[in-house]
């Protein structure tokens, strides 16, 4: 019974905050190392669908995204307003879309290693407002240039279909 | 004497009091600048290009599961109209038939599942359909898991064998045709 009284009447009742920074900067440093800064600016607009049956990609450097969706506001004065495909940092012709999908995979390509390039994946990110006709189309050119490994990149869905 | 009393000053702690909302601050700004982007989605396999037309190939009619998208994201499945809500348990239905309907597959072996949209179908539509089909398939998948193994299907925690029955039992026959041009492109 004493034994109890005397512990509370030692116990300091100020919590030491001074190991807090070093917890914050912890969490700030967390942060820092697993977030990825996204290289490329979307000059496309991109709102992609949703899908239960997922599958997450390992390795992020083996993929390449190809963007599909309405060119953002201020370009549209330029590109008009239909679905455009962006590869790297510009909007590319649609009449030149086979030499520039070429171009585009062997620049990617030079940048991995021999055992690398097999497992290179394209991952589409399509706007769902887009319509099959132009994801065809860039898939086409994806087999001609033998790069068969493509996701369709989607959020997951949670709720059920309507 | 004015320079000593100085230097006592200087003998005085930092204080690291604010050091805490300091970092805080660092942290907001990261985490309100930085993106999580993580690439996650459905996965395909595409076929090699070939300039030759595919070669016609014969299946019986009710082996053939076939699946048309049209411009206004309406599905006709097998001749007849259909939500994509019960496309899922249609396809499940229609691979595990072994013979019972006459107007679906004699064994999964055989069914195949064909979908053909067209160029002016929704993306949207289109994830939706190729969903539900994988998703029928990953439904038996896990089920003859679950019958044979007695583990649910995970594709990294299986082992070849297991993977290699899974698809010997629910093979993947999924055949995509190309688009046809009927409707508008948005």
């Amino acid at each position: 019974m004493s034994k109890f009284k005397k512990n509370r009447g030692k116990s300091d009742p100020a919590i030491s905050t001074a190991s807090l920074p070093d917890i914050i900067f912890m969490l700030l440093f967390f942060f820092m190392v697993v977030t990825v800064l996204r290289e490329d600016e979307l000059l496309v607009r991109v709102r992609i669908p949703s899908a239960t049956e997922l599958t997450k990609i390992e390795d992020k450097s083996l993929v390449n995204n190809i963007h599909i969706g309405q060119p953002v506001a201020q370009n549209q004065a330029i590109y008009g307003t239909s679905p455009r495909i962006q590869l790297n940092d510009k909007i590319i012709e649609n009449s030149s879309l086979g030499s520039e999908i070429a171009k585009f995979l062997a620049e990617k390509r030079s940048e991995l290693t021999e055992s690398e390039r097999s497992r290179m994946t394209n991952a589409l990110k399509v706007d769902e407002q887009a319509t099959v006709g132009i994801v065809e189309d860039v898939k086409v050119e994806l087999r001609k240039n033998n790069s068969y490994r493509l996701m369709y990149s989607t959020n997951l869905r949670t709720g059920k279909l309507e | 004497m004015a320079k000593s009393r100085t230097r006592d000053r200087m003998k005085n702690e930092i204080n690291a009091g604010s050091m805490a909302d300091i970092a805080f601050l660092l942290l907001i700004f990261f985490l309100v600048t930085t993106e999580i982007v993580d690439d996650k989605g459905l996965r395909v396999n595409l076929p090699p290009w070939s300039d030759e037309p595919p070669p016609e190939l014969e299946f019986a009619k009710n082996n053939v599961y076939s699946i048309l998208v049209n411009s206004n994201n309406q599905l006709l499945v097998d001749g007849e109209l259909m939500e994509v809500a019960r496309l899922r348990q249609g396809v499940v239905d229609f691979i595990t038939n072994n013979g019972r309907n006459p107007a679906w597959s004699d064994n999964p072996q055989d069914a195949i599942v064909s979908i053909q949209n067209d160029r002016g179908t929704n993306y949207e539509t289109y994830i939706e359909v190729y969903n539900e089909v994988r998703g029928a398939y990953n439904e038996l998948w896990e089920r003859a898991a679950r019958d044979r193994f007695n583990v649910g299907y995970e594709p990294n925690a299986m082992t070849r064998e297991q993977t290699d029955y899974l698809k010997k039992t629910f093979p993947i026959n999924l055949s995509e045709a190309e688009p046809t041009a009927f409707g508008d492109e948005g």
